[in-house]
């Protein structure tokens, strides 16, 4: 360890894009086609151009992925190794006669297993579905269901605990590979190192077009199912503008991306664009940990780190001093995504880790970053900067359920929204045409997120238009929560909403009526946590429950989340005339 | 306190954090993170009820090492103060 280091050599280092208006006036999307190989007999496919082009280009040998194990331990990954594991799990899935259309799911925790189901998956030109190993069996069934996955890649506890329970209750579910099992247990629940130690290394990627399902990644919904998000192979030219131009990824890099690929960012920036432009991406298997993450920094000289905010919140919490403590001379660049990096947050990473964390936005929809800060453009703490070359954002109000006004005015408070058309944005939900079809308005996607742009052209979080709950960087769908309550004998009616907290920005609170004949006591309290917990999984279940005499409702019945949240936070209460008046 | 004393705080801790759970099925040697499925606000939760019931103040660095119930245990048999508040 050596002491506080002003400048490293890495830092001077020159960025891809090194003036924003000029590149952003150039750019165009048809550009990236030409850094892109295809695949030899026609095509594109995620996985080709993650793998094995660099192993065509000579760089077989180079470290794709090194994983470090939460119990100590590391695997090196060449992009070689890379391609014969994905390769060799290609096969297995032609061995077990799937079909292009089908859904291969994964609920593992970040182990290389995953990564390799992903871009076999994506060779064999089936969709990849990742499930986050936090949730529930009620998010893993809900999502299976809906995806109709045909295979889920997953260890014996959580085959045992989040999908043995409703197997019977999902047809499409043929097979359960686990990857921890040295045998096969049955003809249907297959041991992953039997099947892949059978497959050949040989595997010829048949022809995937731009527009072919490549990727399902489900996001919460305010008032019913998850919904499921679709992309395409085409998006890989997203995750390579993006790698390249705001990631500012150069050859010979060390990336890591703390994402978990259960989230949009663990896939897009977790695998894709650091394999796509051939560097090395380090993968931990455990989850936050100060001390283990600044020895990561330092031990594999990480050159470009991308986290969130839940995350740096917390190494602020942490009494330790990096610089003093830690060499992190080789970290030339800090980025965060998943909710809107707080200024103290900025000024902290100036103050403490000599450099700016830049922030960015996008959404499970865009498929990769929309809207960011760059290291060659001056940061506004709290803002998250401008849109990507190639997007145009606005800010916009809906005047008709099929027409928008501009917003012109800087600093005016309106709904983000993106001019249709970019490589990776989703191409729909799946079995949900018509809320696909309801994300477009008038020749814009509309967000859902609300914002402003202020006279520099620099856009700002403001918060949701909807009811949907970002916590520790992940959305959560009051109604999955509130429907599991429901189950409970006791309870009549529940609300639930995102309350401010400190650290993971807003935090899931349900609160209760009880039905008569139920007392409001703590034993009850614990039954509604534990119920909500065994079917949620922690990721989801409210961490706080709250007893109400009352919930504020329309006149239909419907529990008003928004007032609800406005009277908890003591914010105004604004438009309450279809509320139902209160005993 | 001794061992078994500590094992009741720190598990009746859990046990509201996450009530659905038999504390003496699960792997004390095992990352409690998944034993019981709790995430990292759990856990602070956890930290500052353990504040709470026994006045240990544990240092944020030392977190990481808190990673199985038996290193949780043995970590407070280390460093409780002589005296619960």
């Amino acid at each position: 360890m050596s002491q506080h280091i002003i400048q490293s050599p890495g830092k001077s280092k020159k960025a891809n894009l090194d003036n924003y208006d000029l590149f952003r006036e150039k750019f165009r999307w048809e550009q990236v086609r030409h850094k892109l190989d295809g695949l030899p007999g026609g095509g594109l496919n995620l996985a080709y151009e993650a793998v094995d082009r660099h192993v065509q280009h000579g760089h077989g040998e180079t470290i794709a992925i090194r994983w470090l194990g939460k119990k100590g331990g590391q695997i090196d990954l060449t992009y070689q190794d890379l391609s014969i594991q994905s390769n060799r799990f290609a096969n297995v899935l032609d061995m077990l006669k799937l079909q292009k259309a089908d859904r291969i799911f994964v609920l593992t925790g970040r182990i290389p297993e995953l990564y390799i189901t992903a871009l076999g998956t994506w060779k064999y030109g089936a969709t990849f579905c990742p499930l986050f190993s936090a949730f529930g069996p009620e998010p893993v069934y809900q999502r299976l269901d809906i995806g109709g996955g045909k295979v889920i890649v997953t260890t014996k506890a959580y085959y045992k605990n989040k999908v043995k329970p409703s197997w019977d209750k999902l047809p499409n579910l043929e097979y359960v590979i686990l990857t921890d099992v040295e045998e096969n247990v049955d003809d249907r629940i297959l041991s992953w190192k039997w099947l892949m130690s059978d497959a050949s290394d040989n595997y010829h990627i048949p022809e995937t077009g731009e527009e072919d399902m490549a990727i399902l990644h489900f996001t919460s919904g305010t008032t019913g199912k998850p919904k499921g998000a679709i992309h395409v192979h085409k998006a890989v030219f997203v995750h390579y503008m993006t790698g390249k131009y705001v990631l500012d990824m150069h050859p010979g890099d060390i990336y890591w991306c703390t994402a978990d690929p259960g989230w949009v960012t663990g896939t897009s920036y977790g695998i894709l664009a650091p394999l796509v432009h051939g560097i090395t991406n380090i993968i931990d298997e455990k989850d936050f940990d100060a001390e283990r993450w600044y020895t990561i920094l330092e031990e594999q000289k990480v050159n470009i780190w991308y986290t969130a905010p839940t995350a740096i919140r917390m190494l602020m919490r942490v009494g330790i001093e990096p610089l003093e403590h830690y060499d992190l001379s080789n970290l030339r660049l800090v980025y965060s995504v998943g909710e809107p990096l707080n200024p103290e947050a900025v000024h902290w990473g100036r103050d403490h880790l000599d450099l700016t964390i830049n922030d960015n936005w996008w959404q499970t929809e865009t498929g990769g970053i929309m809207i960011s800060n760059y290291a060659s453009m001056p940061v506004k703490p709290g803002s998250m900067g401008k849109p990507i070359p190639g997007i145009e954002a606005a800010i916009i109000n809906k005047t008709g359920s099929d027409k928008v006004e501009i917003i012109k005015d800087s600093d005016v408070v309106g709904q983000l929204a993106l001019k249709p058309g970019w490589p990776s944005m989703f191409r729909g939900y799946l079995h949900n045409e018509d809320r696909y079809n309801a994300s477009f308005v008038d020749g814009w996607y509309v967000s859902g997120d609300l914002a402003r742009k202020d006279a520099d052209g620099y856009f700002w979080f403001v918060g949701r238009a909807d009811d949907i709950i970002k916590t520790a960087g992940h959305m959560v769908g009051p109604f999955e929560v509130e429907s599991v309550l429901m189950e409970h004998d006791a309870v009549a009616e529940v609300g639930v909403i995102g309350v401010p907290d400190p650290v993971i920005g807003e935090m899931v609170k349900a609160f209760i009526v009880l039905h008569d004949g139920f007392e409001p006591t703590e034993d009850l309290k614990l039954s509604l946590t534990g119920l909500a917990r065994k079917r949620l999984g922690s990721a989801v279940a409210p961490k706080e429950i709250e007893f109400k005499e009352n919930l504020p409702k329309t006149r239909s019945g419907k529990v008003m989340r928004r007032l609800l949240k406005a009277r908890e936070l003591g914010e105004d209460e604004g438009d309450t005339s279809t509320l139902e008046s209160e005993s | 306190m001794n061992e078994s004393e500590i094992r009741q705080v720190v598990v009746g801790i859990f046990s509201k954090i996450a009530p659905e759970i038999d504390y003496d099925e699960i792997d004390a040697e095992e990352d409690l993170r998944d034993e019981i499925d709790i995430d990292s606000m759990d856990f602070l939760n956890f930290i500052v009820a353990l504040n709470e019931k026994i006045g240990i103040d544990i240092p944020e660095k030392d977190y990481g090492k808190l990673v199985s119930l038996n290193d949780i245990l043995e970590y407070v048999k280390a460093n409780a103060p002589a005296k619960p508040v």
